[in-house]
């Protein structure tokens, strides 16, 4: 008997919607760090801009990195 | 493949895609449909996955968004505006007196007015909450907005009554030779 290893697409679909909830939440998150950076800098407040940089970073390989797992389910 | 009860399986028979949108076998289906038979359900996982690929795609747009705002706040501080404008005669004002000018040139606004014999404060004139042109209220040791009845400091430019919420950018005046020149902009803290 072979064994396969591949998920079927039953098991894979919440995997994907799971993935989609955590890629649109970490997105909102990036869309309120962008938006309060804005509004700071342009209030004079230059201090948040670096962590805010680098947060945003962060969040974009969290995506990539659900992203990645996402392509190695097929 | 994998064994199941009716024999060896592969994943598309195991996925159990490709279902007709009436539910018939696909033999009693229209030729054009067996033809090409479309999997909705590997359909939609295709769209579901497509769909991530570009909100992550978007999450890489807002972090070039950061970076913009990094690289602007990176630029801006070594763009230092001209230095010694000059932008009123001491003469030209009396104590309480006020004049609007523009520095840099092409600025918005500025106000400048004179609070003692030696001393001269300015501000941009554009009030930090709707942007309305700011007065002197001089007896008061204000500025004020009349638009929503905002209130500014006239020494430091803060906020003190009504919506503003943010101090007014300053001007850096300095005085030389009976002549006021106008040398740098303070951006406005909170």
């Amino acid at each position: 008997m072979t064994r396969r290893l591949r998920m079927v697409r039953a098991q894979r679909m919440p995997i994907v919607n799971a993935m989609l909830a955590f890629v649109v939440l970490i997105v909102i998150l990036q869309l309120w760090l962008l938006s309060a950076t804005m509004n700071a800098y342009l209030g004079g407040d230059a201090s948040t801009v670096v962590p805010a940089a680098l947060g945003s970073l962060a969040c974009l390989g969290l995506n990539a990195g659900l992203l990645w797992y996402l392509v190695g389910l097929d | 493949m994998i064994q199941s009860p009716r024999g060896v399986e592969g994943p598309r028979d195991l996925d159990r895609g490709t279902v007709p949108p009436d539910g018939r076998p696909l033999a009693d289906q229209p030729k054009w449909r067996r033809d090409f038979p479309i999997d909705w359900a590997e359909d939609e996982y295709v769209s579901r996955r497509d769909l991530v690929k570009f909100i992550v795609l978007t999450s890489a747009a807002l972090v070039v968004g950061q970076f913009w705002i990094l690289f602007t706040s990176v630029f801006s501080r070594r763009l230092a505006p001209p230095i010694g404008e000059p932008i009123a005669r001491v003469d030209e004002l009396s104590i309480g007196g006020a004049k609007t000018f523009t520095y840099p040139g092409g600025s918005t606004p500025r106000l400048l007015v004179r609070t003692s014999a030696t001393a001269f404060v300015a501000y941009d004139q554009q009030c930090t909450h709707l942007l309305c042109p700011v007065v002197p209220a001089f007896e008061l040791g204000r500025l004020h907005c009349p638009c929503h009845n905002g209130w500014f400091d006239l020494e430091t430019g803060r906020p003190l009554a009504g919506p503003p919420q943010r101090a007014l950018p300053r001007v850096l005046v300095e005085v030389r030779d009976d002549t006021v020149y106008a040398t740098g902009v303070e951006e406005s803290a909170t």
